[in-house]
């Protein structure tokens, strides 16, 4: 798997993290403490995880005053839904299952 | 045209295969044999028939929009929040046949596709939490 895909789906992997996430893609840009409410843990386990989201480019900040405001980055996900690469490979590899069967078919 | 721009996702997979076009056609629409190569369904080869595909790492919900007997067949791909339709067409080639599969999925933006895709991903997290549980 290449580098980019595995930080991105190891990141994604941890639930809460995904909580977080998910959150900031349904409700936009928030903060550090209106997630911690939704997330159900303490503030710098939040933070600690929005670091490791936008270390994966999966979140932006944008700092103003004394608030950190956060944002989902969706175009980071491009590696998860690149929808026609996957499926090309799914259905070559069923069109040698197909072969491979049509062949026991003639026995 | 803006950011809500339609985007049309296709996908073809095409080979001369050595076999007549009636076998080839059984493989595609018994269940017994559909599942020694795709997946467990249970396809009938009836128009507007509703079913599914089931794997271990989850299913696809598909209907049937058209069929031919032995020349081509259709059917709606659901999977991962994108839906999709698959048709099938066989044709006679020399003493074999040419298949060929076209997947044409659609999704409007990728904000509403990731949405959409939400459901899907999770199971596919999940399977993924797993993996990752056993690599470690």
């Amino acid at each position: 798997m290449p580098n980019a895909s595995d930080t991105l789906f190891k990141t994604l992997a941890d639930p809460t993290r995904r909580a977080i996430f998910e959150q900031l893609c349904r409700k936009g840009e928030q903060t550090v403490g209106a997630l911690t409410i939704k997330a159900g843990v303490s503030q710098p386990a939040v933070s600690k995880h929005l670091g490791v989201l936008k270390q994966a480019g999966l979140v932006r900040d944008r700092h103003e005053g004394r608030q950190t405001h956060y944002s989902a980055q969706l175009g980071a996900l491009g590696p998860l839904v690149d929808w026609t690469s996957q499926m090309t490979g799914f259905w070559q590899s069923r069109f040698d299952h197909l072969e491979d069967l049509l062949k026991r078919m003639d026995q | 045209m803006n950011t809500a721009a339609t985007e049309t996702l296709t996908v073809t997979v095409e080979r001369e295969i050595p076999y007549p076009p009636e076998k080839i056609w059984r493989a595609l629409t018994q269940p017994h044999l559909i599942e020694e190569w795709l997946m467990k369904s249970d396809f009938k080869p009836v128009a507007d028939h509703r079913f599914s595909f089931r794997a271990d790492w989850g299913s696809v919900d598909c209907q049937v929009l058209s069929i031919e007997d032995g020349k081509t067949l259709s059917y709606t791909w659901a999977a991962m929040g994108l839906d999709s339709v698959v048709t099938w067409t066989l044709t006679p080639s020399g003493a074999g046949t040419l298949l060929r599969m076209e997947q044409a999925g659609f999704r409007t933006d990728q904000k509403q596709a990731f949405h959409g895709a939400r459901f899907g991903w999770q199971k596919f997290f999940e399977s993924l939490e797993q993996a990752l549980a056993r690599t470690d």
